[in-house]
């Protein structure tokens, strides 16, 4: 069961005189968990609300499958906005309980859905505390679960994982890659960079209201690995410095990290390696998250 | 877990707009119900309304037992009056003694002597009404009497008002407040992306008037039985019909009040800064119990207040209680007011509409208005 993909292009807003969006193009491809990166007022939350309906945008278009969102379609999307809210003095289920009859559950499903997935997220013991009465962990699983009572075809979440310890993170996480392997396009925003480049498929880096880079997570990291090698050997690899086409980044010992005109050389570098000793590592360098996003929005 | 097939009916189908506004309405009766403060304020309210009628049967009931002792011939000329109850006595010393005794309040025996045949005996003072009623005054003739007793007329109007302003308030700002608490927990960009404003407006307006209106009609159930209990049915006749209509005028008018007050909370994102634009509505719903207490004996005043939407359901029921209305003008009125009504709830689902998302900064009302 998929929608085919979520596609925005060209999306537009401005404030006033001050252009927030601009031009702001990228796909959530259904069946991928999509992570949506960027800085403090980069954007992201702004383009969120444009996708759900909640904000209308002053160009572009958001289809879903290659059709245009009619607001019935956009109301069927599972959304958590990242300022954390929800009744404070209505109990945890009856709140999702709620939320599922908004989207057209029956009372009975509604009940069996959202108790499943408050056990699944480990809300079983709390489901008939009020809202308030949670620690704010607890209060963001069960946001999550408002968000997925419904199981939406779309998931747009802002910030799912602020403020959860790293076992909730590990859950949260679970649900989303299941859901993500079921075929639900999931669009989420973080500021831990690390959890992004573990989960995500796909990857778009925002900053200034323009996407920097967008697409599988995978082919960015290539896109953007210098041609870099590291080399770990028990010889002195001095004789590097020396070395044609080949640029000494960092050096101690008998490691190294270089970078090189073209894969030749770094093959070049190895053989050479091996005849002087061991060798217990050798090879490409691949940035993280952290350092393509600071190359990027540069 | 597949959930094709694991949400039956539900899955992949927004809710319709009826089921909507049903389950917003739903869950306002449900946490207003459940909570302890609005039942603990309702039992209160109906109890003292209670007492009110009650007292006010018991008090007016008093004086048919002013314990009177009268000789034959006084007797006669006492007969016909109320709120005496006569015991026979022979002569002066047996009256005396009735009345030292306290048996009886006074007697009235006679006396050849006196003017009017009669002598008044009581222990220290006379009850005024007996002195009254036996005196002979001189016939008065009015050359402008007033239509309708003043009293009755201020405290119909009281009454009215009262009830009017203050069940507006006390029912109307709690949906500001609500709507606040949805904006300042930001649970409303939630309900926004799953159903329409109007939806959540409608069904928070309709959850709210029926739990007012049936707390009014609760209110008036348990003052009939007051009023029966304590043998007041002749009230109940005169008051019945006026009372109907109040309820009918109320339940627009509150309607139109929601819709006000709902609008006045979309306009601010923090319970603090609610009081600033919930103020005006709170005015409009002071305004008809204040004109109607000074100008209630003005009856151009009162005509003009009987079809204003705010201050009809108070004008309206005092100028049929004292047959100052033809039957078609409380049909008139409910049109305007009808008309009114739509008017007012589609500017407020405009302002609410236009400024739920806008957190911060109170919204302005130019700005809420135009979107």
């Amino acid at each position: 069961m998929t929608s085919g993909t979520l596609q925005l292009t060209g999306i537009t807003k401005s404030y006033g005189t001050r252009l927030v969006l601009d031009d702001v193009t990228f796909p959530v491809v259904a069946g991928h968990l999509t992570g949506f990166v960027g800085g403090n007022g980069a954007g992201k939350t702004t383009t969120m609300r444009i996708v759900l309906g909640l904000l209308a945008s002053d160009g572009g278009s958001v289809t879903l499958g290659g059709t245009t969102l009619t607001p019935d379609a956009r109301r069927q999307f599972g959304y958590m906005p990242e300022e954390r809210g929800l009744y404070p003095k209505m109990k945890v289920l009856e709140q999702v309980v709620y939320f599922a009859r908004l989207h057209g559950f029956s009372k009975t499903d509604a009940t069996s859905h959202a108790t499943a997935l408050l056990e699944e997220l480990g809300l079983g013991e709390r489901l008939n505390d009020n809202i308030e009465a949670l620690s704010l962990g607890n209060q963001q699983r069960a946001q999550i679960a408002a968000s997925l009572v419904h199981d939406p075809e779309v998931l747009i979440l802002d910030e799912p994982f602020s403020g959860l310890d790293p076992l909730a993170v590990e859950k949260v996480a679970g649900v989303l890659q299941e859901r993500a392997a079921r075929g639900v396009s999931v669009l989420f925003s973080s500021h831990q960079l690390d959890v992004v480049e573990r989960l995500c498929d796909d990857l778009v880096i925002i900053a200034g209201g323009t996407i920097r880079a967008a697409g599988p997570r995978d082919q960015l990291r290539e896109q953007h690995s210098a041609p870099r090698w590291e080399l770990e050997s028990n010889g002195d690899v001095g004789w590097l410095r020396e070395e044609p086409g080949v640029t000494v980044v960092d050096f101690e010992g008998g490691n190294a990290v270089f970078d090189t005109d073209d894969p030749a050389s770094a093959q070049r570098v190895l053989r050479r390696a091996l005849q002087d000793g061991d060798v217990s590592r050798f090879g490409p360098q691949h940035p993280t998250l952290a350092q393509i996003f600071k190359e990027v929005i540069q | 877990m597949n959930p094709s097939t694991g949400s039956g009916t539900g899955y992949g189908s927004t809710v319709s707009t009826g089921q909507g506004v049903w389950l917003v309405a739903e869950r306002e009766l449900s946490t207003k119900l459940r909570s302890k403060a609005y039942l603990i304020s309702t039992g209160i309210l109906l109890l003292i309304a209670l007492a009110g009628v009650i007292w006010a049967g018991v008090a007016s009931a008093t004086p048919s037992s002013t314990p009177i002792a009268a000789t034959s011939t006084a007797a006669s000329a006492l007969q016909g009056a109320e709120g005496y109850k006569i015991t026979d006595v022979s002569d002066r010393a047996e009256a005396e003694k009735l009345v030292a005794d306290g048996t009886v309040d006074a007697a009235v025996i006679d006396d050849s002597s006196s003017p009017t045949g009669m002598v008044i005996i009581a222990d220290k003072e006379a009850p005024q009404s007996l002195l009254m009623m036996l005196s002979e005054s001189p016939p008065v003739e009015l050359l402008n009497p007033d239509a309708g007793a003043g009293g009755l007329r201020y405290l119909l109007g009281i009454g009215f008002g009262l009830v009017f302003m203050m069940s507006a308030i006390t029912f109307g700002s709690p949906i500001a407040t609500s709507v606040v608490e949805e904006k300042q927990t930001r649970v409303i960009e939630i309900l926004l992306s799953t159903i329409p404003a109007r939806v959540l407006l409608a069904g928070k307006v309709i959850g709210n008037t029926l739990l007012t209106i049936s707390q009014i009609l609760l209110l008036v159930v348990v003052g009939a039985i007051g009023l029966m209990v304590s043998g007041q049915t002749a009230v109940l006749q005169g008051i019945g019909g006026p009372i109907a209509w109040f309820a009918v005028f109320f339940f627009f008018g509150f309607i139109l009040l929601a819709a006000m007050f709902a609008a006045a909370g979309s306009m601010v994102s923090r319970q603090e800064d609610v009081g600033a634009t919930m103020t005006p509505v709170m005015y409009l719903t002071m305004i008809p119990y204040f004109l109607v207490i000074f100008f209630g004996d003005n009856p151009v005043v009162m005509t003009v207040l009987s079809y204003v939407p705010f201050s009809a359901p108070v004008g309206m029921p005092i100028r049929l209680f004292f047959n100052e209305a033809a039957w078609w003008e409380p049909l008139a009125s409910l049109a305007i007011m009808l008309v009114a009504c739509v008017v007012v709830v589609l500017i407020g689902a405009k302002i609410y509409e236009n400024s739920l998302l806008k957190m911060g900064a109170r919204v302005k009302l130019r700005e809420a208005l135009r979107g």
